[in-house]
């Protein structure tokens, strides 16, 4: 039973902040240079995500693999490759690096 | 306008097929470690958030429901400041709103900003939305159900292709100089954060890279 309520209390936590910022957008009257700075906070905050999603895992390095691909994958973002070839290359090296043992 | 469409199509169907096999391995791991058959089910219609799905599954087996609760909240935070940034490509029905919120997630906040034209980051916000919503269910579902075949994310190295997605799309945003400051500055501020604090708050923390704002404004005052 607790953990349909963990689970319904996480659920309606997490929607209402969702829709708390869409709705605020427009009751607030934001000036232009907070206009201006949304998509930065944004980009601040995926950026973040990225970053430690890279290098940590439960708070500790995650190892070079993971590292490894994902600077590969950036490679190929900077010389335009396609999404999909992003994503793709990021996990092979990865994946080939650990199939050599590199944690 | 074709091409941009077969693209938009194209990156849909590549980070579906990567939800999928995410999801599944969400799945796999919410039932390997004891929970019952509809939670991960229950988890990724209504919380539908990932991190926040991986990390409460930790703590509801460790016997801590409400420490579930306030991490998930906690990681889920960033969300507030997304909706803010993305209100506009939602639509402007209070329907489209409602429901749009709910599909609001990291990957489909980094598709919608990397698009400029605002009739195009609607349809983008709401293809991704709506398929990653639907991947991420079925994965789970998968999962679930082969809980034993269903193989670590990391041996297919899926734990890569997430952050390499994510500075893919963010990539065309990081050739204007001041965001490209702020958010490299946030992100370092979030990763050595990262062993001191609890998860979730890093990631705020890399707000504070918006300081760079201040230093850069007042290097252009002096120049």
């Amino acid at each position: 039973m607790s953990l349909v309520v963990a689970i319904a209390a996480l659920a309606v936590g997490t929607y209402t902040m969702r829709l708390a910022g869409v709705l605020l957008r427009e009751r607030l009257d934001l000036s232009e240079r907070v206009t201006r700075i949304l998509p930065m906070a944004a980009a601040a905050l995926l950026a973040a995500l990225a970053a430690t999603a890279t290098f940590t895992e439960d708070q500790a390095f995650a190892g070079w693999a993971r590292p490894a691909g994902v600077a590969f994958g950036a490679l190929l973002a900077w010389r335009r490759a396609p999404f999909v070839a992003v994503v793709v290359g990021a996990a092979a090296v990865a994946a080939g690096l650990r199939l050599l043992g590199v944690p | 306008m074709r091409t941009a469409q077969r693209t938009l199509t194209r990156d849909a169907v590549t980070i579906g097929l990567a939800m999928v096999a995410i999801g599944a391995s969400f799945g796999a791991i919410a039932i390997a470690s004891g929970l019952p058959w509809w939670a991960p089910s229950l988890m990724s219609t209504i919380v539908f958030a990932g991190g926040a799905q991986f990390m409460a599954v930790g703590l509801l087996v460790a016997g801590n429901p409400v420490a579930a609760v306030l991490a998930g909240l906690l990681l889920n935070a960033r969300h507030l400041p997304f909706g803010l940034a993305v209100a506009g490509a939602l639509g402007p029905s209070l329907r489209a709103r409602l429901v749009g919120a709910h599909l609001m997630t990291d990957e489909v906040v980094a598709f919608t900003l990397a698009e400029d034209d605002p009739a195009r980051r609607r349809r983008t916000y709401w293809i991704i939305g709506i398929t990653l919503f639907t991947t991420w269910n079925v994965g789970t579902v998968l999962g679930a159900a082969f809980a034993s075949v269903a193989a670590d994310p990391a041996a297919f190295g899926l734990d890569a292709a997430f952050p390499a997605g994510l500075i893919a799309l963010l990539w065309p945003t990081l050739r204007d100089p001041a965001t490209r400051d702020v958010a490299v500055a946030g992100a370092a501020v979030a990763v050595l954060a990262t062993p001191l604090l609890p998860a979730g708050l890093p990631v705020l923390l890399s707000l504070l890279g918006l300081g760079v704002l201040l230093l850069r404004s007042r290097k252009g005052a002096a120049a």
